[in-house]
């Protein structure tokens, strides 16, 4: 008996209150909204083929732009790794038998669908063409799309977002296992607890904001259109309030996995547990304040421009923390390559370097000339595909077998986490350069000397398309096939570990007392891998 | 000169790439020992070696501090860089070369101080400041030319200026990169950099019906601002060229929305005068003020 097999009934599913079927909800939906978002991206890459672009038209190359930004932001990336990894873990880490608030879960997990309907709706009616940023007054006074019923889908997910933080902040400080400390916490939590606490505080910013762009949109009541008495900066401020923080709950929680894969697949504590801890906290505080790097060129003062460039410099430094620690980490530890590590090495590199980028558009003269270019698209896919993907593909491998019950098929993981790397650096690499070189963004058709870049740029997207397809094809047949998973088959010390796989509904037959940290690996010698 | 590789055309845009260079090279550095490190970490402790493990470095106060203010340093220095050069694009020089730019979807309608006007085409002298001063009559666009390293979003309701000094004659891209609507990718054009002599042959090939000074007298008379601006009256209205030397931002907001400022006697010209118009009234009180 366990959490799968109690209760076959679609009703047992719906109205379930178990946070691991939650999960599963959660996965099966972004997974949809993966490959929505995807094949958005597929179309924009094949039209830009051709310097005239190969066959949209511009208005339908401005929705589907529009379409993959709305889609993969706010309906995967903010939501992926807390809603499925984070919802099925936190309380198998802690020790507790399932989240603080159970029904709001379940509740989380309604609005996000009914916000997704609703905004699929508003992008296949009619569609938006403002770009996923909505900028005013283009979006309030100029466009003509189904941009209300896109904000108000938006608007009712961010709820969700909400209840989802509010849920992980409240179990972690009130259900943790006797004697688990903070101290004792594995950093994925830290990073968890990080992101909530970003969920809980800037999306009612966006709340806020989508409320005034739906009023401003059908009664043009003067907040943003300079027209009638508005100021368009005034939008820009509010959207990047919450969308520079939203970054980091794209990020964050995928900075919490690789911690813990590289601890894992290197059978060694985390180096520096304590920096790598707080340095997530911090990323999450910093980050509230650098919005104004978006706005370099945007007509923003001079000196507000240099505190936010400055302080911009200031939230690398924690980033850069992380990544000296797991190299730190990966020292004198005995590492394997198992899938999930390659991801993690994928994600150390890229994540590095879109890092570095990232300083580029930070340095102000620099971003003068980088910025609205592809250089940016380039930098922010670094961290956010890259990056962040990865990390997502590593952590679901890592906790497949205790989520599934299921081995996935070890060479077929590796092959594709291979591929994605390839085909990620093929898509993106090429649009560094023409980044530089001048290519704007959001062009559905560009000057001739610019193809070779997007030739090469379509070539790795379609590497990189198969390659998302691999994981979908063969993690759905080890769900059948696959070979039965052990309660420990990493033999990670972690608490996730110590119940069944999968686990019992209740989590645990009788809650554990925690002596010790989260990293405390055995003595090498007579430990088998399967055991 | 559109192909590749391309060099900056101008003096700022020489700084900026030598800002970028480093920026490279200290990219390659760090990605060089980052993937360096994990290199020979996951091949020297791959789970089968042998390699020594006894002792490993436990936590170290020296190693987390030492790599923090080292990256610190480093990011603080970077900042520097940027900040200098950009401060110094916000500087306009005394002696630039005013040129009006109105950005609407999807064109950029130019015009020069003797009244020459373009469309998606700027014409500009070699080795002289240059100030545009830009305005939209709709959406946020952006005006950028990429070989000249410089671009600035491009507001209505306000005027936001930039400046270069162009070093190498030729033809450059010039893009719109603020995405403004449905022909947001055709909004550009060619930037012709020439010299100054080439410039003025031009300038004087061109068709204009008078510079714009004379043309903004014309907007002043026909809105009836001498009424009270003419230095005679008894309104209490500056003379006009007692203000020729406020910047056009707060000279446009003055005549637009005089009420913002707590003044009373002077009626709002918003809706009332065109960008086109506005810009011309702008040279008009800037000539005034026995040049700039």
């Amino acid at each position: 008996m366990n959490y799968l097999t109690n209760g076959w009934t679609i009703r047992s599913w719906l109205l379930t209150i178990d946070h691991k079927r939650i999960a599963l909800l959660y996965l099966g939906t972004i997974t949809l909204f993966f490959f929505l978002g995807g094949a958005a991206a597929a179309a924009i890459r094949l039209n830009l083929l051709t310097p005239a672009g190969a066959f949209l038209s511009a208005e339908a190359y401005n929705r589907m732009m529009t379409m993959h930004g709305v889609i993969m932001v706010w309906f995967f990336l903010v939501p992926a790794i807390p809603v499925t990894m984070g919802n099925f873990i936190v309380p198998l880490m802690i020790g507790a038998r399932d989240l603080a608030f159970p029904r709001l879960n379940l509740m989380s997990w309604y609005l996000f669908v009914i916000g997704g309907l609703v905004a699929l709706y508003g992008m296949v009616a009619g569609g938006v063409d403002t770009g996923w940023t909505f900028y005013a007054p283009l979006s309030t006074a100029f466009s003509h799309g189904h941009l209300v019923a896109v904000a108000v889908g938006i608007f009712i997910s961010g709820f969700s977002s909400i209840a989802t933080g509010l849920n992980f902040v409240v179990t972690i400080h009130r259900l943790r296992a006797p004697g688990l400390t903070w101290y004792r916490l594995p950093l994925f939590l830290w990073s968890l607890y990080a992101t909530s606490l970003i969920l809980l505080l800037a999306t009612p910013v966006l709340a806020m904001l989508l409320i005034l762009l739906v009023l401003e949109n059908l009664f043009h009541i003067g907040l943003f259109d300079p027209t009638i008495g508005g100021d368009p900066l005034l939008f820009q401020h509010l959207f990047w309030f919450y969308s520079h923080p939203a970054v980091y709950v794209m990020i964050l929680p995928g900075l919490g996995v690789v911690t813990e894969l590289v601890s894992a697949y290197s059978r060694k504590a985390v180096f520096g547990y304590k920096f790598v801890a707080w340095s997530s906290i911090a990323i999450a505080v910093v980050g509230f304040f650098v919005w104004g790097h978006h706005m370099f060129v945007a007509g923003q003062s001079l000196y507000t421009s240099l505190l936010f460039s400055i302080l911009s410099f200031l939230v690398a430094v924690p980033s850069a923390i992380k990544v000296f620690n797991w190299l730190a980490t990966l020292h004198k530890g005995y590492i394997r390559f198992d899938a999930p590590m390659l991801y993690a090495f994928g994600f150390i590199g890229l994540f590095t370097l879109g890092g570095l980028t990232g300083l580029f558009l930070a340095a102000l003269a620099a971003d003068v000339h980088l910025t609205q270019t592809y250089f940016v698209v380039a930098h922010f896919h670094y961290i956010m595909v890259g990056g962040m993907v990865s990390a997502y593909f590593g952590g679901l491998h890592y906790w497949w077998p205790k989520i599934t019950g299921r081995m996935y098929p070890e060479m077929w993981a590796r092959v594709a986490a291979i591929l994605i790397f390839f085909g990620f650096n093929l898509t993106f690499f090429p649009q560094f350069i023409i980044g530089y070189l001048g290519m704007p963004r959001r062009y559905h058709a560009y000057p001739p000397e610019f193809q070779i870049f997007n030739v090469l740029s379509t070539a790795g997207a379609s590497i990189l398309a198969l390659a998302y397809l691999l994981p979908f094809g063969y993690l759905t047949w080890s769900l059948f096939k696959g070979a039965r998973a052990p309660a420990n088959p990493w033999g990670s010390p972690g608490l996730e570990w110590t119940t069944q796989s999968p686990p019992l509904t209740e989590n645990f037959v009788e809650i554990p007392v925690i002596t010790e940290g989260p990293y405390n690996y055995p003595p090498r010698e007579g430990l088998s891998r399967h055991g | 000169m559109t192909g590749f590789p391309y060099t900056a055309a101008s003096t700022t845009g020489a700084e900026t790439d030598y800002l970028l260079w480093a920026m490279l090279a200290a990219s390659f550095a760090v990605m060089a020992l980052v993937l360096g490190l994990l290199l020979i970490y996951a091949i020297r402790y791959r789970e089968a070696s042998r390699a020594d493990r006894s002792n490993p470095e436990g936590k170290s106060w020296v190693l987390e501090i030492g790599w923090t203010s080292a990256t610190l340093v480093v990011f603080f220095g970077l900042f520097l860089w940027g900040a200098d050069l950009y401060v110094r694009l916000d500087r306009v020089p005394d002696d630039a070369l005013p040129i009006y730019v109105v950005g609407k979807q999807w064109m950029w309608k130019i015009e020069h101080p003797d009244g020459q006007r373009e469309i998606n085409a700027l014409h500009v002298p070699l080795g002289r400041p240059v100030e545009l001063i830009m305005t939209s009559e709709d959406v946020i666009h952006d005006f950028a030319i990429p070989a000249l390293r410089i671009k600035h979003d491009v507001l209505p309701g306000r005027y936001d200026t930039m400046w270069f000094q162009a070093t190498e004659a030729g033809e450059y891209h010039l893009f719109c990169t603020q995405f403004c609507g449905t022909d947001h990718a055709a909004m550009g054009g060619m930037v012709t950099v020439m010299s100054e002599a080439d410039y003025t042959a031009w300038l004087s090939s061109q068709q204009t019906d008078g510079s714009l000074a004379s043309l903004g007298r014309a907007v002043y008379l026909k809105n009836g601002c001498d009424g009270c601006h003419d230095g005679r009256g008894t309104s209490g209205a500056p003379p006009l060229a007692s203000v020729a030397g406020i910047p056009e931002s707060s000279l446009r907001d003055a005549i637009l929305h005089p009420e913002r400022k707590g003044e009373v006697r002077m009626p709002s010209f918003s809706g009332r005068i065109g960008e086109d118009d506005l810009f011309k009234l702008m040279a008009y009180i800037k000539s005034l003020g026995g040049g700039r």
